[in-house]
């Protein structure tokens, strides 16, 4: 008897849990917000690229809950963002890629009509499981230029983190400090005189502090890193949670670039110089005006 | 027209050859006999490789060739695959230019891309040509299709044609992919949902017939449908699925494939494992030949009966 009423209580608070996790993934008004995203849906419910909005409802609504509810996340300058086609180039950190789902999300948020990202994966990402899945389903695609090409010439946006998982899984000790920028991303910018947006994400370093990158680790089981921070690998699965730290988006103004996209490395260099410079300045008032990590 | 069709003795060629026939004059050449061909098509039972099929040149005066001879057998060793359409496709391409053949048509295959995890989403007809990179048996058909494009360069006068259609499915087709929709449980890779594009036979033999049009010539993509998530497939299909680890799948299918107990070989895999999403917008501006056949149609005949698709 004492058994059941053991049982029937652990049932009860199940359900309460999952009540409460039913009303977060579907929110109504998310879903209505992901219709009104203008997508090119074939007569299959997916765009050419895989993206579906029925899945991605799925999601969505966890996302959005993480941003107003878990990473109270505050989005600073989303009016900057032109219309029509942009390169949004932020700073990467967090070791797992909730900055760039705080970033898409801010625009889906903050923007009317909601405005949606594309975000440009790593290499290692189409080849591993359910990650391919999941993010190709969310309208992620590889970072290949003909793909960036491909999204700026329909008038969309992309996300993308010139710092690789070279920014994403940096230790401790060099927070907030942006790491090398890849060059890709300024001669696309100005091979299709795409305006450049400078996002800034204050917050997400302090999210997982990893004191050790054991890249050779990482190589083994196909990944591009393997951070060590306090819980992770120790709780395996859940080591990487990020703990819940306010997020600051700060957003830009536009930044256009001219010339010759195919210009020596030198010449661009110092374009993408320009940029790093703006952001890395952007970082420090950012931490410069921030009160607390937590809130 | 009077037009030549190498591999006529296969399905696919003798489908091709019914339809052309309404208004060209056809002329088959297999070293396979070709049974139940109509009375007005000419078939001549030799190897391209040897010397009487240059007779069938010289006393024929053809207009034009489709080129479907490409052998796609990899039960064959590899080393005589390699041979038989280099050499094949070679003394072809010999005849064409020696016998003054003013339209030359490849029937390629959307294959010779590779499908691979680091593949743009969409390829173009420019998008280089790498299949052979993680399937080694394929690199005939890819050699053949580069031979036919440098022949295209070198032959400005002869209008060359290369169609790279994407996965062939139709009543009379037995090739990979439609026997994989034909199997009872469709297995899949776990955590892997690629984007696929299907061509109905009868769009294809539609495109082939509209590539012989005057003034055509270049590469071309060729599709019936939009990229599907090849989930959204088996679930028209309503048949069960299996998922299966990626390593699992690859390591049974290659020891299945040395006991001859299954007709996939092992890099096929690739196929259900990463997106090979063709661009075939030239096409649609080009060749003015629109797909006719939607997916339900493609699918139709690999259904389980009794079952509502709930993916409309």
């Amino acid at each position: 008897m004492n058994l059941t009423n053991v049982v029937a209580s652990a049932v009860k608070l199940l359900n309460r849990v999952s009540d409460e996790i039913d009303t977060i993934i579907t929110n109504p008004e998310v879903e209505a917000r992901i219709d009104a995203v203008p997508a090119n849906l074939g007569p299959y419910g997916v765009d050419p690229f895989g993206f579906d909005p029925q899945y991605l409802k799925r999601y969505a609504g966890l996302l959005v809950w993480m941003y107003r509810k878990y990473f109270r996340v505050q989005a600073i300058g989303t009016e900057r963002i032109p219309e029509g086609r942009c390169l949004l180039v932020a700073n990467h950190s967090g070791q797992l890629p909730f900055d760039a789902a705080m970033i898409s999300t801010a625009l889906f948020v903050e923007r009317e009509p909601p405005r949606f990202v594309r975000s440009m994966l790593e290499r290692f990402v189409p080849d591993t499981p359910f990650v391919s899945t999941f993010m190709a389903r969310c309208g992620q695609i590889l970072g290949t230029p003909e793909n960036c090409r491909r999204v700026l010439s329909n008038g969309d946006a992309i996300l993308v983190f010139p710092e690789g998982v070279g920014g994403l899984n940096k230790t401790w000790r060099e927070r907030y400090h942006l790491q090398r920028f890849g060059q890709g991303f300024m001669r696309l910018a100005i091979e299709t005189q795409t305006p450049i947006v400078p996002v800034v994400v204050i917050g997400a370093e302090e999210q997982a502090p990893s004191f050790f990158n054991a890249k050779a680790l990482g190589k083994t089981f196909g990944l591009p890193a393997f951070p060590i921070t306090a819980t992770h690998p120790l709780i395996p699965g859940l080591g990487l949670l990020p703990l819940p730290v306010r997020y600051h988006i700060y957003f830009g103004e536009p930044l256009r670039f001219e010339g010759d996209a195919n210009d020596e490395d030198e010449v661009i260099v110092k374009k993408v110089e320009t940029v790093r410079s703006t952001m890395q300045a952007m970082v420090d008032d950012g931490l410069a005006s921030r009160h607390h990590v937590f809130w | 027209m009077r037009i030549l069709i190498t591999g006529i003795s296969g399905r696919l060629g003798r489908r091709v050859a019914q339809r052309l026939r309404r208004h060209h004059e056809i002329i088959g050449v297999d070293r396979r006999p070709c049974p139940a061909l109509p009375t007005d098509v000419v078939h001549h039972r030799v190897d391209l490789r040897r010397r009487p099929a240059e007779d069938v040149f010289r006393n024929s005066n053809v207009d034009a060739v489709i080129h479907m001879g490409v052998v796609h057998n990899f039960r064959i060793p590899a080393e005589k695959l390699y041979a038989r359409n280099i050499i094949s496709t070679e003394t072809l391409l010999n005849y064409v230019s020696k016998y003054g053949v003013k339209k030359l048509v490849l029937l390629s295959s959307g294959d010779v891309y590779g499908p691979s995890p680091q593949n743009s989403h969409f390829l173009n007809e420019e998008a280089p040509l790498l299949a052979s990179q993680r399937f080694p048996e394929i690199r005939a058909l890819v050699a053949v299709d580069r031979m036919v494009q440098s022949f295209f360069w070198k032959y400005p006068d002869i209008e060359t044609v290369i169609l790279r259609p994407s996965f062939i499915v139709g009543p009379n087709v037995r090739n990979a992919p439609s026997k994989y929709f034909g199997l009872t449980v469709v297995p899949t890779l776990m955590g892997f949902d690629p984007m696929v594009q299907l061509i109905h036979e009868d769009d294809l033999l539609r495109m082939m017939e509209a590539s012989l049009q005057p003034q055509l010539r270049g590469v071309f993509n060729l599709t019936s449908t939009p990229p599907v998530p090849l989930s959204r497939i088996v679930k028209i299909l309503g048949k069960p699925t299996v998922p299966v680890p990626a390593f699992v799948a690859k390591a049974l299918l290659e020891r299945a494939w040395r006991y001859r107990l299954t007709s996939f070989p092992a890099p096929e895999l690739d196929h259900i494992r990463y997106s090979t999403v063709l661009d075939t917008s030239r096409a649609r501006r080009e060749l003015n030949a629109e797909p006719e056949r939607s997916l339900y149609e493609i699918l139709e005949p690999f259904r389980v009966d009794g079952r509502t698709d709930e993916a409309g």
